[in-house]
């Protein structure tokens, strides 16, 4: 992989970010490292769920991890000129997500020529303890 | 000594008088602007707005997967509490969402779950999010939801 493409790409999926209403919604920022990224979920009152237990919406964690799933395939894929569409997902949801920040990151199980797995997982202080993790299939090719 | 002439209300009963307080109480359902729009035991309908704000494909304009995914989270924890003989809450143990075509942009997206099974301890659920029926499905989900401790129906009420 060029190391130009992935600086070019790394600026495309922050516009991308930038420019989709729903990843601002959620406040959804990344930070790329090469071919790795980190994703963060700034705690807003907003995200909440429960709020006599305080506890973030599975929804939101679910939309933030399936974000962060689909930016890191778009992100080391170099022939999509555009985020892949996802097929399906499974989310766990595994302990409570507190109202603080949230943490995600993705890891490609297999890249297919029309599709890909990807399992991403989020957590907030200790990366050890998962809070919501994911698996979702992509479509990366032709249709 | 109880009073056997006044049963008390099933939970789904409570939950159907309260539609409003189900959704609006949550930041993250205000949020993302959806509604109840009926509950039976076991069964309930919700409608999904097209927002501005939801998009995820900003070439399209199409709402994105993650706002669909709440909502028939939303509605499949509605559904398996509403399940319940006794007022219990309900969480998300894991929910599968398939996407069988994309939502059209600028319009609403309806949704309806049901609840199929309950054990002990977990409720299992199936939804469905369409446009006009479940014959052409946007998306469907399969969730299993833990069964919480008991609540009182008076807590419940304060939701």
């Amino acid at each position: 992989m060029a190391e130009d493409f992935l600086a070019t790409r790394a600026e495309q999926v922050q516009a991308f970010l930038a420019r989709t209403p729903f990843a601002q919604e959620i406040g959804m920022r990344c930070e790329v490292m090469g071919d790795e990224m980190t994703a963060i979920m700034p705690y807003q009152d907003k995200l909440i769920g429960n709020f006599t237990i305080k506890a973030l919406h599975g929804g939101a964690i679910g939309a933030f991890l399936e974000l962060t799933a689909m930016a890191q395939v778009y992100l080391v894929t170099e022939h999509l000129d555009r985020p892949p569409r996802p097929i399906n997902l499974t989310i766990d949801y595994l302990r409570q997500g507190h109202a603080k920040d949230t943490y995600a990151r993705a890891t490609i199980t297999k890249m297919g020529r029309r599709m890909c797995s990807v399992q991403a997982e989020a957590w907030q202080d200790e990366r050890s303890k998962p809070v919501t993790t994911l698996l979702a299939h992509f479509m990366v090719g032709a249709d | 000594m109880e009073d056997d002439a006044t049963p008390r209300p099933e939970p789904w009963q409570v939950m159907g008088e309260n539609l409003e307080i189900m959704t609006g109480g949550i930041p993250w359902g205000r949020r993302m602007a959806f509604r109840v729009t009926k509950l039976e035991k076991g069964r309930v309908w919700g409608v999904q707005p097209w927002k501005e704000r939801l998009i995820g494909d900003p070439d399209t304009g199409v709402i994105h997967g993650g706002v669909l995914t709440a909502f028939l989270d939303n509605l499949s924890g509605m559904a398996a509490s509403s399940s319940l003989d006794k007022a219990r809450f309900v969480s998300t143990l894991d929910l599968r969402i398939d996407y069988m075509r994309p939502a059209e942009p600028r319009r609403e997206i309806l949704g309806e779950a049901e609840c199929y099974h309950i054990t002990r301890n977990v409720c299992f659920t199936h939804a469905w999010a369409y446009h006009e029926s479940r014959e052409k499905v946007i998306a469907t989900a399969a969730g299993a939801f833990a069964i919480n401790k008991p609540r009182t129906i008076e807590s419940m009420r304060m939701l």
